[in-house]
């Protein structure tokens, strides 16, 4: 047996004892998750010959057998930890991919909006999911997102009723234990902001860093017209694990989406992002930042497609490579025949902290429209010699000088961070992996 | 307070300084002139440290110490500033709170309590008075969209902060116009002081009629061809560099 056909036989027994486990789901449910494992069947994990996946090695994910996480018994304290954001609004904790009731605080005392466990909300209410999950990835996905919905049993849905604003963002923990061999969690997310509604929703992701696990991530987010959702990210795997998430928007007319990424940890990452513009006037936001070092790996594939007119993205990515890190970045703009006055930025900026260190940027336009302003722009460059000899003939120390150029060239995307908790975190991260970060903290504007 | 013996140094496959001796006390300003290329700017980066510069032969003590076993960070600790000809942009870094930084590792250094913010903000307040540095500029990111006078204003502030024993100044005159050349040179001026020597590497003698040397140097293809007092600056100015370039090294006092 080739190390392929291994491979779908193991995720086919497992999708033989998930079904064969007798979940009351609906058969519009059974019959998604029979043709995504389907297309997974069909297509295959991916290899180096697939185009987007050509600069990312992931043997280590497709050659390991990865078995579904054990329910965790008791969740390890320092995991607790991690997942406690200490935020005043809605938090959601799953581990290993289900929703934990200890750790969560879904009621949150306002009427305007619902928190629930997809989980529950299958058992009790299906049919109110039944237009959104799976179809905001729609035929978008690729073979981990097809896997995700194949296997996701839990996760978390947010519903935002129309005109809802909520104060407070809604916090979302991923966390895994590491538990039982080469575990693989699977965690849906489901955001639905009802028309005129403005909601922030802020995914973490954190595990042990002496664990190899998988984590298969989907949040699928549906703004209605004249909405806004601002969608956070922020990724601290354990340094061996792996993680894979796929993150689709849909937006309705005059709707807003914005989504700040912060990829930091895992030992492979990659992360699809697909924003579809499906009415005019819509606007959306791509920010984001990766930073790693060592071996590791992150990979960022976004597609902002302008279907229709009168729509303006923005996307700016930062890379920070250190050590022998790879970097990915991937960024299509579709403009589509048609969408006329289609405003649309895209910039990947990339810096390389050793020489070993290398970051494959592809940013790419596919314009067929003629009445569109669109531009793209990327640039790779090391730590500015001139300027780093400045602040050393002022006195701050060779490293120091090197972590301030750091924090200063990834600054702009921190700061712009509107949920303190969240721009706390990424600012701890960063003063923790930059050599004396918090002597010169203060002076990163 | 500083000996430099026969310094010869290179950058890339080019020798620039060719055996130049210069010896600087306390309280001294020393005036570095001489044409287009002839190592005056290279002088200054050797003695601050700057990479890319490969110093072949000769010696330079500072308070009895080889300076030039110092990275560029303990050479600014131990109280050596250089003026940058072309100060840096530096986007995300700001003007002020980078400067707190340094002088906080310097105080570090010297065995002295850090600054907080408070304290150091009014020494900023102090000291931006020294050269009309509006407060607007320190907040900024460091010499970012800030004009050519603007740059140079700054330097000469981040010298009144940091309170140097020995300030390099690199052409710090170049591009200014004459009210910016006032300013600055009037900063440079309260500065001056008994316990801090000064090298004025300039090309121009317009800039000695503000700041007033006890000396002149000229340098001429990597070596002091020439050294005198004030009037040695008019001197050059009438005449230019070209007679002197034909002199032997001999020549120098």
């Amino acid at each position: 047996m080739t190390p392929v056909a291994e491979e779908k036989d193991t995720y086919r027994q497992s999708f033989e004892r998930f079904v064969e486990a007798g979940r009351s789901e609906p058969d519009w449910l059974r019959d998604r998750r029979a043709s995504a494992f389907g297309r997974y069947v069909e297509k295959g994990l991916p290899g180096p010959r697939d185009e987007a996946w050509r600069h990312t090695p992931i043997a280590p994910i497709t050659r390991a057998h990865w078995e579904p996480a054990p329910p965790a018994d008791e969740v390890p304290k320092e995991i607790r930890a991690a997942a406690s954001v200490g935020s005043p609004g809605a938090q959601v904790v799953l581990v290993d991919g289900r929703l934990s009731r200890e750790l969560s605080t879904l009621d949150h005392g306002d009427d305007a909006f619902e928190v629930h466990s997809l989980l529950e909300i299958l058992g009790s209410r299906p049919e109110r999911l039944e237009p959104f999950l799976g179809r905001v990835l729609a035929d978008r996905a690729n073979v981990f997102a097809e896997l995700n919905t194949a296997f996701a049993a839990d996760g978390v849905v947010v519903f935002l009723s129309p005109g809802a604003i909520p104060k407070e963002p809604i916090h979302v923990a991923h966390l895994a234990t590491g538990h039982g061999s080469h575990p693989v969690s699977y965690s849906r997310v489901l955001v639905v902001a009802g028309k005129g509604s403005e909601g922030r929703v802020t995914e973490t992701w954190s595990g042990p860093d002496g664990s190899v696990y998988l984590a298969n991530a989907v949040t699928e987010v549906v703004v209605d017209d004249n909405a806004s959702v601002d969608h956070y990210k922020l990724q601290r795997e354990g340094q061996q694990a792996f993680h894979v998430a796929t993150l689709a928007a849909r937006l309705g007319r005059d709707a807003h989406f914005a989504d700040h990424s912060f990829n930091f940890g895992a030992a492979i990452s990659r992360s699809d992002i697909d924003v579809r513009f499906e009415a005019e006037g819509g606007e959306c936001v791509l920010n984001g930042l990766f930073m790693v070092d060592g071996s590791r790996l992150t990979d960022t594939h976004s597609r902002v497609d302008h279907a229709r007119p009168h729509c303006s993205s923005r996307e700016l990515y930062k890379g920070v490579l250190d050590g022998s890190a790879r970097g990915v970045f991937n960024g299509l703009v579709q403009v589509r025949p048609g969408a006329q006055k289609t405003d649309a930025e895209q910039m990947n900026r990339n810096l390389l902290l050793s020489r070993e260190a290398l970051v494959h940027s592809v940013p790419q336009l596919e314009i067929l429209a003629d009445d569109v302003k669109c531009r793209h722009g990327s640039t790779t460059g090391q730590l500015d010699p001139a300027a780093l000899f400045y602040l050393r003939a002022r006195g701050i120390g060779e490293a120091e000088a090197r972590s301030l150029l750091t924090y200063a060239f990834a600054g702009d995307l921190v700061h712009a961070l509107p949920v303190p908790l969240l721009r706390d975190a990424v600012e701890k991260h960063l003063q923790a992996h930059l050599q004396g970060a918090a002597l010169v903290k203060e002076a990163v504007v | 307070m500083l000996e430099i013996r026969n310094l010869h140094a290179r950058a890339g496959n080019k020798d620039i300084l060719r055996g130049l001796d210069l010896t600087v006390r306390r309280g001294e300003v020393h005036a570095i002139m001489g044409p287009n290329g002839s190592g005056k700017s290279t002088l200054a980066h050797v003695l601050a440290g700057r990479p890319g510069y490969e110093v072949t032969d000769g010696t330079v003590l500072y308070d009895g110490r080889d300076l030039l076993a110092l990275s560029p960070e303990e050479r600014a600790r131990e109280g050596v500033f250089l003026a940058f000809q072309y100060p840096v942009e530096i986007p995300g870094v700001s003007n002020v709170y980078f400067l707190k930084a340094a002088l906080n590792a310097v105080r570090r250094h010297r065995g002295e309590g850090e600054l907080d913010a408070v304290e150091f903000l009014g020494l900023v307040k102090e000291k931006a008075k020294i050269v009309d540095m509006d407060e607007g500029l320190v907040k900024r990111s460091v010499n970012e969209g800030f004009s050519g006078g603007e740059k140079k204003r700054n330097e000469i502030f981040q010298m009144a902060v940091l309170e140097p024993s020995l300030a390099v100044l690199d052409e710090t005159d170049s591009g200014l116009d004459i009210d910016a050349l006032r300013i600055v040179a009037a900063g440079v001026n309260r500065l001056r002081g008994p316990e801090r020597a000064m090298i004025v590497v300039t090309h121009y003698q317009r800039l000695l009629n503000y700041i007033v040397p006890d000396f002149v140097h000229v340098l001429v293809d990597g070596r002091i061809v020439r050294s005198g007092g004030k009037e040695m600056a008019l001197e050059l100015e009438e005449k230019g560099y070209s007679w002197l370039e034909k002199e032997p090294a001999e020549a120098q006092p």
